[in-house]
């Protein structure tokens, strides 16, 4: 049987294999898309993001408790960094919800950045995708332990999910320009640590100052507890059905999937330039002469633009 | 398949409490370059096998320190035949007496390292036996 017929017949090796293939740029995978893409769109992705350490694991493993017990279907994608020295990578954030691996209507899978930065990997798009299709309800992303800028999530998922903890207050400052502004939703987790109260104020006064129409709600939790998830889990489901009634939802996937679509024809652009070695000597003479001085990088990028045979972009395969 | 770093499934069966050595050598496996999962203290062998077969790995290393390794590998590797999964290499660690090995081999443990291996050892035959991974 095929791999497109195992994904239909909901079988998870089928899925995990294919989640392979799209990490290692396997083109058959994207004929396997390609072919199934009708089917994709009807779960609800939610992200889990924030600095280490916040309890984002635990967090998903017990929202996703909850969802079991309404039947519903999950399929999380829990993404650890790539270690740039070695390649190598130890992924643990399985340690924190071995009861799902058994459930049936759960499926799991660990994925690396292995280079990508913005806190998720370049394979994660694809891995939503077929997911999708082996038709869960809901999909969880978590992103890497994240700092400023990685801010990847948003253009990948529904609603976001920003897990901060007592004591953050002094990094919410800083935090302020970058991870601070893509939450739909703000936890406090480990809440019945000394200064949740005022971690929350913080975070409230920094969103007092936008102007939006949906205001991120600021929830305190203990998770490991399991306290106030089911609260947390109502805020999920009303910033879904916000997004659904106002037609935000469409809005944010369009936008989404214009930056992808942007983003897969820079790929093939600078692909297709680069595979062809003609192309790459010319670039290495242009580059020489730079060094030396004979030319500046402006000059040189000019000239290779103009000499480069881009005529076959996006007919390679 | 196309070049890939080797995803290697760290997994604790049984009422072991002990888990220095499955972290040296899942750190040994990352700093090799290998992509780890680790999964913690007391599994049952259903869940590493279900774990194994959603994080599709290619190496299945099993640390036993409690003395029921001849229960617990045989039937991981039973639970495997019957997801009829066999492209799977399962290896086992820790404290496992010289005359018990022979017996896991049969029952399809590829290979046995006891305790006092050097890592080196471990990721040679990972590297060796997984040449389909980096082709």
């Amino acid at each position: 049987m095929d791999l497109i017929e195992r994904l239909l017949n909901k079988d998870k090796r089928a899925v995990a294999r294919l989640i392979t293939m799209a990490e290692s740029h396997d083109p058959k995978v994207i004929e396997v898309i390609k072919k199934l893409y009708y089917k994709t769109g009807h779960a609800h992705v939610i992200g889990i993001t924030g600095p280490p350490g916040t309890g984002k694991s635990t967090l998903t493993d017990k929202l996703v408790k909850a969802l079991r017990k309404e039947g519903k279907s999950v399929g999380i994608i829990l993404v650890d960094p790539t270690s740039p020295f070695t390649g190598g990578a130890i992924l643990g954030d399985r340690i924190r919800m071995n009861d799902l691996s058994t459930d049936p209507g759960v499926f799991i899978r660990s994925m690396a950045t292995r280079g990508h930065l913005g806190g998720l990997t370049k394979a994660v798009k694809t891995a939503v995708r077929i997911l999708e299709i082996y038709e869960v309800d809901y999909i969880f992303i978590e992103t890497v332990g994240v700092g400023q800028s990685e801010i990847d999530i948003v253009r990948n998922v529904d609603t976001t999910v920003m897990v901060l903890m007592p004591g953050s207050g002094d990094d919410i400052q800083a935090l302020k320009a970058g991870v601070m502004e893509i939450g739909d939703i703000f936890v406090i987790n480990k809440a019945d640590r000394e200064g949740a109260q005022r971690t929350k104020l913080e975070i409230e006064m920094m969103l007092d100052y936008g102007n939006l129409d949906w205001r991120p709600p600021v929830e305190k939790i203990v998770a490991i507890e399991n306290k106030n998830i089911d609260k947390l889990l109502e805020i999920v489901k009303e910033h879904k059905n916000y997004l659904q009634q106002t037609r935000n939802l469409q809005k944010r996937r369009a936008q989404n999937l214009k930056h992808e679509v942007m983003d897969l024809i820079y790929q093939k652009v600078i692909d297709s330039i680069f595979d062809s070695s003609e192309n790459e000597k010319k670039m290495n003479r242009l580059v020489e002469k730079v060094m030396t001085k004979d030319m500046d990088p402006y000059s040189a990028t000019e000239l290779a633009l103009e000499e480069m045979d881009l005529k076959k972009i996006g007919h390679n395969k | 398949m196309m070049d890939r770093p080797i995803r290697v499934l760290v997994a604790k069966p049984g009422l072991d409490g002990h888990d220095r050595g499955a972290k040296v050598m899942a750190r040994a496996f990352r700093d090799a370059g290998m992509e780890v999962i680790y999964t913690g203290l007391r599994q049952t062998p259903e869940q590493i096998v279900n774990a194994a077969i959603q994080e599709d790995v290619d190496v299945l290393a099993i640390s036993i320190l409690s003395g029921a390794h001849n229960t617990l590998l045989p039937r991981v590797v039973r639970l495997l035949k019957e997801e009829e999964i066999e492209d799977m290499l399962v290896i086992g660690g820790g404290v496992i007496p010289n005359e018990d090995i022979p017996r896991l081999k049969e029952q399809g443990i590829s290979e046995i390292f006891t305790s006092g291996t050097p890592t080196s050892i471990a990721i040679e035959y990972i590297k060796e036996n997984c040449r389909h991974v980096l082709r």
